[in-house]
C-alpha cells in the first residue's frame, strides 16, 4: 500500500530530466502520470531510489501536424489524446485506443508517454502506435535519435530505452479518418484487454499475444495480395505463443485474436 | 393482515410505506460518515500502529523467525511472534461444532496454513514505517504439500491437522440404513456436479481495529462490525477476559455482507497488543490483505440429481454439498445445514435427501457471504429444474409452475423441515413472467436462432424461498429497543441491531414517528455501543427490520401506553379516553381540542424510558421469482446481461426506497457471482485474484438498471407483517443469470456451464458441442 | 518537501516525506477524512478528489507531485450545507448511498462527469463511473441520481 521511500526531483525541461537521469542511473525512474509506476511501487514491485517528475513540463505535451505525421508529445494525457480534433481527423487510431484506457480519472493522469515506456503487452496505446507504425523519438544526453515502433517494444514491460533516455515524442502516420479501428476483448469495461486488436492502413497490431505487442504480419501480408477480410483474419494467431492466464488459454486467446481481427478490419472498412 | 395507523385525534396518512428520504445521508454526503480509520479520539493519542507479517506460501512449516532487522527500523516499537505472544488465549474455533484443534491462532505457531495467514505483529510509530519495519521481517519456511480442491482434502491424503487424520471439519450424519433408491421409478433422472464458486466478499471498507485499556482495567475497542455484543464476547473469550471488561464501539461500517461478524485474530491482536505495550493500538488492512485474510463465501461442490416423469412432475430431488471452509473453519463450514434446509426451496417434490461434508483446505477461511448457504440451495434446484426441463423438452417456466408448493398463509413446513410462514409462489412466478412478457422473449429468442445470429438471447428464471432472522443458539429470534423522550422534545432509540448501510436511523424513526408523533428529525437511533446497549444480535441474516424494528415498534408503544397512565392520572381522565395527538407529539383527550399534554412535557417530570424485546415465533421466508435476460456472443462466448426482473416479496415494505437499495444491491452481488467473480488459487495454494484488479468485482458497466416488481405477503410472525429483504437479491439472481447464459446457448448443445459464466468458459462449452 | 497546496479553497504549507499519497496528505495531515481509500492497485475510486478540476484518483498522486496544485475533495464541493451540489441532493434524493464508504469518490467522480457533459446517456454515466465501485448499491441508483444531477447541471 505504501511505497518505499525515495528521493524526488521535478525536471524542468527535458534537457533536465535527461541530466537527472544521467546522473542517477538506473536508481532513478522518470514518473508523468505515474498510473503505471505508482501501482508498482505501492505494490512494492518497483522501488526506483529517486523519481524524476516530468509530468509538468509543458514544452512535452502537445499534438500537432508535423508534414506527413502527427507529432505527439510524449507527456500528452490520455485524455487530451481522446479529444483532441487533430488526432481524430488525421490518426484516429490512436484517440480510439486512449479512449480505452483505464477509467476516466487515469486518463486525466495518465500520457502516452508514460504508456509506451511502461510497455504492458496487454496495454491499449502499444498495439496502437504499433500499428500506427509510428517512429518514438528519444532524447538523451547525446541529442535525439529514432526507434521504429517494430523495434521499441522488446519484451515483456521491456523497452529500447536505456536507463538515461527520455521519451520525448511518437511520431503517427496521417492516415486520414478512414481505415482505423481498435477492438478490445474484455470482461469489464475498465479492464486490460484479453486480446485487443489495433488496424490501420491494412496494419494490424496485437495486444495481449504474447510478451510484447506485435504486428499480425500473416494478416497483413494477405491482405496486401488482396485477401478478403474472411481470410485475411482466419491467419492472425499464425506466429503467436500467448500466455495463458485465469481469463483466458492459449487456445482460446488465439481464437479470440482471429475472430477479433475479423471484426476490427470490417469496422476499419466500414463494413 | 396489515399494519394500521394508530388511532389519532384526526385523520392523517401513515409515514409507513412511503418514501422518505435518509436521516443518514447529509452526514454521509458532506463531510463523510467517521469510519474506523477516521477516527480522532484522544483516547487514541499516540498509538501504535500494527502492521501485519503474513504467510506468502499456503502451506509451510515455520523454521526461523528473524526479527532483528525489523526491531531497528525506524519508528518500530516492537514486534511479536507466536513464540513472544504468551498470554493465554482460547483459540479454538468460532463455533463449537468443528474440532477443538481446528481453531486459528493469533499469530502462526510452527504451521502456516494459508497464504495471508498472520505470522509477525509489528509495532511502529507512525503508519508509515509499518510496512518499511514488516518487510524487514526474514522467514524461513519449510514447503508442505498444499492441498487446494476440497476434493483433494477430501481424500486425506495431505492432511492441514495430522494430530486428527481428518480434513473433515463438519459433517452430516450418515443415515442409520441405507437410504432408498428415490429414483428408481422415475422416467427421467438427470444428475449433474456443479460449482458453487468461491467469491470474495470485497466490502469498499477493509477490516480496520483501535483499542486503548483504561486504568480501570477495561479495553476499549473501535471495530467495524455486525453486531457489537458478538463481536464483544468474541473478543473476551479468545482473549480469556470476563465480558464486562470489553467495551466495544462501532464506529460507521463500510459495508459487510457477512463477513465483520464477531472477530478476527488481528482484532484480538490488537486488544492484546494494546494491553501487553501498555498504549493504543490501531490497525487497517489494506486491500491485498483483505482479499486473502478477510473470509470469502459460497465455496460449495454441490452433486444434484433430480428425478420425475417425462412430463415434468418432479418426485425425487438429491443434493450433497461438498464444503470448502477454507484453512480454518468458520461460519462456511456449518452452511450447508442452510443449504441442505433451504434445499427442496419452493418444490413440492415427494422425496429428498441431502448430505454434506465440510472440510478443510489450504486456502483462505470461508464464511458468511449475503446469504450465506441459500443462495447455493436455491441455485442447484433452479439448475437441476432447467436441466429437468431441458431433458424432457419442456419449458422451463410450465416445468415449474407443475412443481410449485400451493399458495399458503398458514404456516407449512418443508421437505427440508423448514417452517415456510406464508408464500404464494406461482403468483411470483405468474407476476414475473407477465412483467418480463415472457412469450415476447420467446419469440425473439426464436427468431434470433432462426437466423443464426451471432448474438443470441437467452431467458433465464428462479423461483425462490429463503429463511430470514432466524435465531440462534441462545434461543428463538429475538431484539431488544429501548426508546426515551426528553424534555426538549427529542427522542432517543437504543437497538441492538447494527446498520451499515441499511438505514436503520431513518426507519427506526420512522416506527417511532409513527407511534408517537415526535418528528423523524428529532429521533436519534445509536447502536453499536455495548456500555449503551448490552444486548443485541446485530444485523445479518436479513433479521433487523423484523425483529429489530418490531422491537422499536413495541417499545414506542409501550411508551405511549406508560405515558397515557401517567397523563390519565395528571388530567384525571380515563387511560381509554386519551389518543396520540401526532400534530402536537403528545397525548390529547378525545373529542376536546387543546387537551392534551405532549410527551416532552411528561418527560420533564420523570424518566420517560422503555426498554422491550420483541420476541418472534420463528423465522420467516419471504420468496419472489427472478428472470434474466442475456445475450451470448456465439463467437467469442462473452455474456451480457440485458435485463434483470426481480420479483421480491418480503411481507409489508416500511420504506420502499430502502428496500428496493436492498434489492438492487443483492441483485447485483447475485448477478455478479453469475457472470463474473471468482477468487482462484493455483495449485499450490497462491491466491491470483488478490488485489481489485485482479479479482473482476463487478463495475456500473456490466450491469442493467433493475426491473423491480414488488407483492406484498406478510407474515403473521411480527406487527409489522415484515420478513427480511437484505439478502433476497442475491438468491434469486444468480440462477436465473446463470440459467439465461446457459440458454442462450443451449439450442446449440449445451446443458451446463458452471459459474462464472465467463467468456471462455462459454466458449469452451461450445466448442465441445460444435466439435 | 515542502509544498504548497490549496484544499478547499485554503492555502496549506507543510513539510511532506516524498512518499505521501495525496490522499493521506488530505486525510492526515488536512484532516479531511472524507475521502476514503478502499484498495491498493487504484481500482475502486473511493480516494477520488479534484486537482486543478479534474477528478483524479488521490491515492496514487504524490502530494509532491500537487506542490501548487488546488484541491477539493468532498468537503469543499458544496459551498456550504445549505447549498449543496446538484450530484450531492440527487444522491439524497435516489439513495444512491448505503454504507457510505464509496460516496466521497463516487460523488466526486460524478459531479466531474455531470460538468462535462451535458446530455447523458444510462450508458455514459456507467461508462464514465467504470473507475468507481460499489458493493451495496448495485449502482442502480447511482446512476439514477447522476442523471438527475446532469438534468439539472443542463437545465
Amino acid at each position: 500500500m505504501i511505497p518505499a521511500a525515495f528521493d524526488y526531483v521535478r525536471a524542468e525541461s527535458v534537457d533536465h530530466a535527461v541530466a537527472l537521469l544521467g546522473e542517477h542511473g538506473d536508481d532513478a525512474k522518470l514518473i508523468a502520470g505515474g498510473h503505471s509506476l505508482l501501482p508498482m511501487m505501492k505494490l512494492r514491485l518497483a522501488f526506483p531510489s529517486v523519481l524524476v517528475d516530468v509530468r509538468t513540463i509543458a514544452e512535452a505535451s502537445y499534438v500537432r501536424v508535423d508534414g506527413d505525421v502527427v507529432a505527439v508529445g510524449a507527456l500528452t494525457r490520455h485524455r487530451d489524446l481522446v479529444t483532441s480534433d487533430v488526432l481524430r481527423t488525421e490518426a484516429p487510431l490512436i484517440s480510439m485506443a486512449a479512449a480505452y484506457v483505464g477509467d476516466p480519472q487515469i486518463r486525466n493522469r495518465g500520457t502516452i508517454g508514460g504508456s509506451l515506456a511502461h510497455a504492458d503487452p496487454a496495454a491499449d496505446l502499444p498495439a496502437a502506435v504499433l500499428a500506427s507504425d509510428a517512429t518514438l523519438v528519444v532524447q538523451c544526453a547525446d541529442g535525439r535519435r529514432e526507434i521504429a515502433s517494430g523495434e521499441f517494444f522488446t519484451g515483456y514491460f521491456e523497452t529500447a530505452l536505456d536507463d538515461s533516455e527520455m521519451l520525448v515524442e511518437i511520431r503517427v502516420p496521417r492516415t486520414g479518418s478512414n481505415g482505423a479501428h481498435y477492438e478490445k476483448f474484455t470482461r469489464r469495461a475498465n479492464d486490460w484487454a484479453i486480446v485487443g486488436v489495433a488496424t490501420v492502413a491494412g496494419r494490424v497490431a496485437l495486444a495481449n499475444m504474447g510478451s510484447a505487442p506485435l504486428r499480425a504480419t500473416a494478416v497483413e501480408a494477405a491482405l496486401a495480395e488482396g485477401a478478403s477480410v474472411d481470410d485475411a483474419a482466419a491467419l492472425a494467431a499464425e506466429n503467436t505463443s500467448p500466455v495463458a492466464d485465469m481469463n483466458a488459454d492459449a487456445v482460446y486467446r488465439k481464437h479470440l485474436a482471429r475472430v477479433l481481427t475479423r471484426r476490427a478490419l470490417s469496422a476499419a472498412v466500414g463494413v | 393482515m396489515t399494519t394500521s395507523a394508530p388511532e389519532t385525534e384526526s385523520p392523517r396518512g401513515s409515514i409507513l410505506g412511503t418514501r422518505v428520504q435518509r436521516l443518514e445521508d447529509p452526514e454521509f454526503l458532506t463531510t463523510g460518515a467517521v469510519y474506523t480509520e477516521d477516527l480522532v479520539d484522544e483516547r487514541l493519542a499516540g498509538a501504535l500502529r500494527l502492521t501485519v507479517v503474513r504467510s506468502p506460501i499456503a502451506h509451510a512449516r515455520i523454521v526461523a523467525i528473524d526479527t532483528t532487522a525489523a526491531r531497528e527500523a525506524p519508528g518500530c516499537v516492537a514486534v511479536f511472534t507466536a513464540d513472544e505472544l504468551a498470554d493465554p488465549v482460547d483459540q479454538r474455533p468460532p463455533l463449537p461444532v468443528y474440532p477443538a484443534e481446528m481453531g486459528q491462532p493469533l499469530l502462526a505457531k510452527g504451521v502456516v496454513r494459508f497464504v495471508g495467514e498472520p505470522v509477525v505483529a509489528v509495532l511502529t510509530d507512525e503508519r508509515y514505517q509499518g510496512e518499511d519495519a514488516a518487510e524487514l521481517v526474514d522467514i524461513e519456511y519449510d514447503p508442505l504439500p498444499a492441498v487446494v480442491d476440497p476434493k483433494d482434502a477430501e481424500r486425506n491424503e495431505t492432511l492441514l491437522f495430522p494430530e486428527l487424520g481428518t480434513n473433515v471439519c463438519f459433517a452430516s450424519r450418515p443415515p442409520d440404513t441405507p437410504p432408498p433408491d428415490v429414483f428408481a421409478d422415475c422416467e427421467v433422472v438427470v444428475t449433474q456436479e456443479i460449482m458453487n464458486q468461491r467469491v470474495a466478499v470485497a466490502p469498499l471498507e477493509v477490516r480496520a481495529g483501535a483499542a486503548v485499556w483504561g486504568d480501570d482495567g477495561r479495553v476499549t475497542a473501535w471495530i467495524p462490525n455486525q453486531g457489537a455484543q458478538g463481536t464483544q464476547g468474541a473478543l473476551a473469550r479468545m482473549l480469556g477476559v470476563p465480558v464486562e471488561q470489553v467495551r466495544i464501539i462501532t464506529p460507521a461500517v463500510g459495508g459487510a455482507f457477512g463477513a465483520k461478524f464477531g472477530a478476527d485474530p488481528e482484532h484480538a491482536l490488537v486488544v492484546l497488543l494494546a494491553r501487553k505495550l501498555d498504549r493504543p493500538v490501531t490497525w487497517v488492512e489494506s486491500r491485498s490483505e483483505n482479499m486473502v485474510a478477510m473470509t470469502h463465501g459460497r465455496a460449495q461442490v454441490q452433486t444434484v440429481t433430480i428425478g420425475g416423469t417425462r412430463d415434468g412432475r418432479v418426485t425425487a430431488y438429491r443434493l450433497h454439498v461438498l464444503q470448502d471452509s477454507g484453512a480454518y473453519p468458520k461460519f462456511g463450514g456449518l452452511l450447508p445445514t442452510l443449504t441442505l434446509m433451504m434445499a427442496p426451496a419452493v418444490y413440492d417434490i415427494e422425496h429428498l435427501q441431502t448430505s454434506f461434508v465440510s472440510v478443510v483446505t489450504n486456502t483462505t477461511p470461508v464464511g458468511a457471504y449475503r446469504g450465506a448457504g441459500r443462495p447455493e440451495a436455491t441455485a442447484a434446484i433452479e439448475r437441476a429444474i432447467d436441466m429437468f426441463a431441458a431433458e424432457i423438452g419442456k419449458d422451463p417456466a410450465e416445468v415449474r409452475r407443475m412443481n410449485l408448493l400451493p399458495a399458503f398463509t398458514e404456516p407449512i413446513r418443508s421437505k427440508g423441515g423448514a417452517s415456510y410462514d406464508s408464500g404464494d409462489y406461482q403468483l411470483a412466478l405468474d407476476t414475473v413472467l407477465e412483467a418480463a412478457d415472457y412469450a415476447t422473449l420467446r419469440a425473439e429468442q426464436a427468431a434470433r436462432r432462426e437466423r443464426g445470429e451471432t448474438t443470441q438471447l437467452g431467458i433465464g428464471l428462479s423461483v425462490y424461498v429463503e429463511i430470514t432472522g432466524g435465531g440462534d443458539e441462545s434461543g428463538p429470534p429475538k431484539e431488544n429497543a429501548t426508546i426515551e423522550v426528553h424534555s426538549d422534545g427529542s427522542a432517543t432509540i437504543l437497538t441492538g441491531t447494527s446498520p451499515h448501510g441499511q438505514g436503520h436511523a431513518t426507519v427506526w424513526a420512522m416506527l417511532a414517528s409513527e407511534e408517537t408523533g415526535i418528528p423523524m428529525e428529532r429521533i436519534s437511533v445509536k447502536w453499536g455501543d455495548t456500555d449503551l446497549v448490552p444486548e443485541g444480535g446485530g444485523t445479518g441474516g436479513s433479521r433487523s427490520l423484523q425483529q429489530g424494528g418490531a422491537a422499536v415498534r413495541q417499545a414506542s408503544r409501550e411508551l405511549v401506553d406508560i405515558a397515557k397512565a401517567i397523563a390519565a392520572d395528571k388530567l384525571e381522565v380515563s387511560v381509554d379516553d386519551l389518543v396520540v395527538d401526532h400534530e402536537t407529539a403528545g397525548l390529547a383527550v378525545r373529542g376536546v381540542p387543546g387537551s392534551g399534554v405532549r410527551f416532552a412535557e411528561l418527560a420533564t417530570e420523570q424518566e420517560l424510558k422503555v426498554r422491550s424485546v420483541f420476541s418472534a415465533p420463528g423465522p420467516t421466508y419471504p420468496f419472489g421469482a427472478h428472470l434474466a435476460v442475456a445475450e451470448v456472443d456465439v463467437e467469442t462466448g462473452k455474456a451480457r446481461l440485458v435485463k434483470l426482473f426481480a420479483l421480491d416479496d418480503a411481507g409489508t415494505v416500511m420504506n420502499p426506497l430502502i428496500a428496493e437499495g436492498q434489492r438492487h444491491g443483492g441483485l447485483a452481488q447475485g448477478a455478479a457471482q453469475a457472470l463474473l467473480e471468482e477468487v482462484l488459487f493455483d495449485e499450490d495454494g497462491n491466491p491470483t485474484t488478490n488485489t481489485l484488479a485482479s479479482y473482476p468485482i463487478v463495475s456500473a458497466t456490466e450491469l442493467p438498471s433493475f426491473d423491480l416488481v414488488t407483492t406484498e405477503t406478510p407474515t403473521p410472525y411480527n406487527p409489522l407483517g415484515a420478513k427480511g429483504i437484505g439478502e433476497a437479491g442475491t438468491i434469486g439472481s444468480t440462477p436465473a443469470v446463470q440459467n439465461a447464459v446457459i440458454d442462450a446457448v443451449a439450442h446449440l448443445g449445451v446443458r451446463h456451464i458452471d459459474m462464472p459464466t465467463s467468456p471462455m468458459r462459454v466458449w469452451t462449452a461450445l466448442n465441445k458441442e460444435l466439435n | 518537501m515542502q509544498v504548497q497546496i490549496t484544499v478547499n479553497g485554503e492555502q496549506h504549507t507543510d513539510d511532506v516525506e516524498p512518499r505521501l499519497l495525496l490522499a493521506h496528505y488530505l486525510r492526515d495531515v488536512c484532516g479531511l477524512k472524507a475521502t476514503n481509500i478502499g484498495c491498493d492497485t487504484t481500482s475502486c475510486g473511493a480516494c477520488t478528489v479534484h486537482v486543478d478540476g479534474e477528478a483524479v484518483k488521490s491515492c496514487t498522486v504524490l502530494t509532491v507531485a500537487t506542490d501548487g496544485a488546488a484541491v477539493t475533495t468532498l468537503e469543499g464541493l458544496a459551498p456550504s450545507t445549505d447549498d449543496l451540489h446538484p450530484v450531492q441532493r440527487a444522491f439524497r434524493a435516489e439513495h444512491g448511498l448505503q454504507c457510505g464508504f464509496c460516496t466521497p469518490g463516487m460523488v466526486m467522480a460524478a459531479a466531474a462527469l455531470v460538468a462535462n457533459n451535458p446530455d447523458l446517456t444510462e450508458a455514459e454515466v456507467r461508462a464514465g463511473l467504470e473507475g468507481n465501485l460499489c458493493r451495496c448499491t448495485g449502482y442502480h441508483n447511482i446512476v439514477r441520481a447522476v442523471l438527475a444531477a446532469a438534468r439539472e447541471v443542463s437545465a
